[in-house]
């Protein structure tokens, strides 16, 4: 069959469902495109719902991936508020909770991920929220006025920055982190160190090793948190974020091998040579640190998308990407290239101090596998080109100010 | 409406309307033209936008959307394939003065 006939379906409307419809076009693609999502608006971004949009400095246009007769225009059909509910291999067919199905010849998982829950009592209290799409930040948005009280459990990405934006909205906010650290598992000591700091030098109240033991409510809703240190924190609101899991039983439903999410390759295929997966919902290669893994970003989002369309359009692959992230708090500004696997050594370039500075993790061949920068694009940017070169760099020079990122590359 | 013309790295160019008040970047994004990825949504953190200015443009884009600010300066001073007339497209806003703006895109944005 031809691509003039080839009906594509893609099944998640987020960013990576989004992006890959629109790479298609751009490459050239020119049958049928169908896409599927369970949210009832188009694509948007996510990463402005716990930044700008919390903050009110936002609006829905600028929140939309594309406008709104983006999609006519490009001939992709848009079926939104529906969801897919089982995925017939041997028939290419696709199940829709509407009663219809449709068929393909080729799939797109783009299912993205979902906010993890705590089994804990009281979770389902008026008041206790997560934060994964616009809805749920519309809710969060009511909840965080002037003199509310917001507690947050889990100091993750999405934890800090909802709290710098509840901080800026002036809300009292507690932080409950389980872990000795914020940002236990996603950045290094000096970073956790650094926004410990910060935030509680913003009014932020931070409580570190305490575990939840349970959400009390007062007449359905929530109006503490018991914690495991003894202490109690009364709150008007709480917002969960401790991590996300793939939205990846459609796919085991129908047989497809998953490991932490839906297995691909460098292409983003998965186990079915019909049926590509990307985003969110992917366990996928890295080819730079040779190992799968599963990434929760924008940029890996868009990198797949990129795979998924050049292989269904007879394209060359494009070039692999290194993996990126940024997080904005306050005024701070962190960019983290790279992944720190095999790293032995850690280099501080810059003094904390001053709000700019940058952490390098070396393997032990003094190669750059990744580094956090902190209000420092030169340290990101040309980290992320020594990351890629795998040239080994004087660790000295490195940690050395008055040394140009230019002549280390 | 402005219109600004974007020229692939193979030589195709795309010519499309630009709302003013919106940036450059938008009016790629909106197009669906290839090679503007725009990975950040505009927000000075991915350097996926990087365009070069046509040189007769540099003196106006100069006039109306200023020179590059720090963070825009230092992002690009490392983004492969800088030059002199480099800038991040979301950091120009389309003005009526920039009706007729031609950039060219680099080879690769990664
Ligand atoms: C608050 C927040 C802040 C973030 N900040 C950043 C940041 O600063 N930088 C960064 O790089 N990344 C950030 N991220 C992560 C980034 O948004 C995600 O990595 C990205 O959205 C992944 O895209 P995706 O398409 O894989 O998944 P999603 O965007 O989650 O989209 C998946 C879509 O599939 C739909 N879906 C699932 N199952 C079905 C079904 N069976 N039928 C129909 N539809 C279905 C879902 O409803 C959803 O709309 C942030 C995320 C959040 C929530
Ligand atoms: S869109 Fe990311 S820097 Fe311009």
């Amino acid at each position: 069959m031809g691509q003039e006939t080839d009906r594509i379906v893609v099944v998640g409307a987020g960013h990576a469902g989004g992006s890959v419809v629109a790479f298609l076009r751009q490459y050239g693609w020119s049958g049928p495109i169908t896409l599927v999502g369970a949210e009832p608006i188009p694509p948007y971004h996510r990463p402005p719902l716990s930044k700008a949009w919390l903050k009110g400095e936002a609006d829905a246009a600028s929140l939309a991936l594309r406008p709104e007769n983006f999609y006519a225009d490009n001939a992709i059909e848009l079926r939104l508020g529906t969801v897919a509910t089982a995925i017939d291999r041997a028939t290419h067919t696709l199940s829709l909770n509407c009663g219809e199905s449709l068929a393909y010849d080729h799939l797109i998982l783009a299912l993205g991920a979902r906010a993890r829950k705590l089994p804990l009592p009281g979770a389902d209290l008026v008041g206790v929220m997560e934060l994964r799409t616009a809805a749920d930040a519309d809710r969060l948005k009511a909840a965080i006025g002037e003199g509310r009280r917001l507690a947050i459990i889990g100091g993750g990405y999405i934890g800090l920055e909802a709290a710098a934006s509840a901080q800026a909205l002036g809300a009292e906010v507690t932080i409950i982190e389980r872990e000795p650290r914020l940002l236990a598992r996603v950045a290094s000591p000096p970073l956790s160190t650094f926004f410990q700091d910060f935030h509680r030098s913003k009014g932020v109240a931070i409580e570190l090793d305490a575990g939840v033991e349970a959400l009390e409510g007062q007449g359905g809703q929530i109006a503490a948190i018991r914690l495991s240190n003894g202490k109690t924190i009364q709150c008007d609101a709480v917002l969960i974020g401790v991590g996300a899991v793939a939205n990846d039983e459609l796919a085991r439903a129908c047989g497809l091998s998953c490991g932490n999410g839906i297995e691909v390759d460098a292409a983003s295929r998965t186990s079915d040579p019909a049926i590509y997966a990307i985003g969110d919902c992917t366990f996928r290669p890295l080819e730079p640190y040779s190992r799968n893994v599963r990434l929760e970003s924008v940029p890996n989002a868009i990198e797949q998308s990129k795979q998924a369309a050049a292989s269904l359009c007879g394209r060359p692959p494009p070039a692999p990407e290194i993996p990126w992230f940024w997080s904005d708090q306050y005024n701070i500004r962190l960019q983290i290239a790279g992944m720190p696997f095999d790293v032995t050594e850690t280099i501080l370039r810059g003094d904390p101090a001053t709000g700019s500075f940058a952490v390098f993790h070396l393997a032990p061949d003094a190669t750059v596998r990744s580094v956090e920068a902190v209000n420092a694009p030169p340290e990101f940017m040309a980290g992320k080109l020594l990351i890629a070169k795998r040239k080994p760099v004087p660790r000295e020079r490195l940690a050395d100010m008055a040394v140009s990122m230019k002549d280390l590359l | 409406m402005p219109k600004v013309t974007f020229i692939e790295h193979n030589g195709t160019a795309h010519t499309v309307e630009a709302k003013t008040g919106l940036s450059v970047m938008l009016a790629a994004i909106t197009n669906n033209v290839p090679g503007i990825d725009a990975d950040c949504g505009g927000e000075c953190a991915c350097a996926t936008c990087h365009v070069y200015i046509e040189p007769e443009w540099q003196a106006k884009v100069l006039a109306e959307a200023g020179a590059p600010a720090a963070q825009e300066a230092s992002m690009l001073s490392f983004a492969a394939t800088t030059q002199d007339n480099s800038r991040l497209s979301c950091q120009i806003t389309v003005t009526e003065a920039l009706d007729g703006l031609v950039v060219r895109m680099p080879e690769g944005q990664h």
